[in-house]
């Protein structure tokens, strides 16, 4: 099982998912400030577009329909889980 | 309401099965100041905060916990994956095995279970703002002794990353409570 390819992804992944915490929780004590709001914006349309290319290839990320399901079959359920991961 | 995410926050690696330190970062899982405490103590408080960015940052910082609490978890786990049983007995986790075998639980590093009183919430935004701040802290003084406890760099790693984030939400307290005074302040004018 290769997963180097999906590791790769999932690190590109993590650091706009992260990029986007920090920001969030920023505009939480900083709501008027126009640049983090602009800033979150943009790291937005990068996160959806890096989670998407992912999920091509290897299931949906998001539960509850935020994600589709591009694979035939139920991809949601397969492994491995983010706890089995060998990064 | 939540939705998951199928990935964890960061990569989270170890450099072999060690079962005793799973014994000791269990602790940060169910114990007094670990993510499940942090994440239950935000999420209920933010129900009656008086101001919305209030409310904002205690169900997001909240949230966050729960991220961290599967990191937690994931540590555990790929501690304890592989080591044989030997390991398991020699680190002392027979007691835990006994009860819970391979299985994570909500415990201290001394094996007692998670309990409600590891967390309060008094209606008064301005003492809850303290206890966050004060549990911060904590959080971040356990991560400290942790990370001396161990000598693998991959773990150290995590454990680091982890404490940083906590200073981070120290932080984000000390503004709301800043906020949260100023309300209190101006509701007492009128």
């Amino acid at each position: 099982m290769d997963t180097r390819n999906q590791v790769m992804m999932l690190r590109q992944i993590q650091q706009l998912s992260f990029v986007a915490v920090e920001l969030q929780l920023y505009l939480d004590t900083h709501p008027e400030d126009q640049q983090a709001l602009a800033l979150f914006n943009s790291n937005h349309t990068e996160l959806i577009q890096a989670v998407r290319k992912y999920e091509q290839a290897y299931g949906p990320m998001l539960s509850y329909g935020y994600s589709p399901n591009m694979q035939q079959c139920w991809s949601w359920v397969d492994s491995p889980w983010p706890w089995e991961i060998k990064y | 309401m939540w939705v998951y995410e199928k990935k964890l926050q960061i990569p989270v690696r170890v450099s072999a099965p060690d079962p005793r330190m799973a014994k000791y970062v269990i602790t940060q899982y169910g114990g007094p100041e670990g993510e499940l405490s942090a994440s239950l103590r935000y999420l209920n408080m933010r129900y009656t905060m008086p101001t919305g960015r209030a409310k904002g940052v205690l169900t997001d910082i909240g949230t966050e916990e729960l991220a961290h609490m599967e990191i937690v978890a994931t540590l555990v786990y790929k501690l304890i994956e592989g080591a044989p049983m030997e390991a398991i007995k020699a680190a002392d986790l027979g007691s835990h095995y006994a009860d819970h075998g391979r299985s994570l639980y909500w415990e201290n590093a001394a094996g007692v279970p998670w309990v409600a009183a590891y967390v309060s919430a008094t209606d008064d935004p301005v003492a809850d703002l303290h206890e966050n701040m004060a549990a911060e802290q904590k959080a971040r003084a356990v991560y400290e002794n942790l990370i001396h406890l161990t000598d693998d760099p991959q773990v150290k790693d995590v454990l680091r990353w982890l404490r940083e984030r906590e200073v981070v939400h120290f932080q984000r307290f000390g503004e709301t409570l800043m906020y949260v005074e100023d309300f209190m302040q101006q509701k007492k004018v009128f």
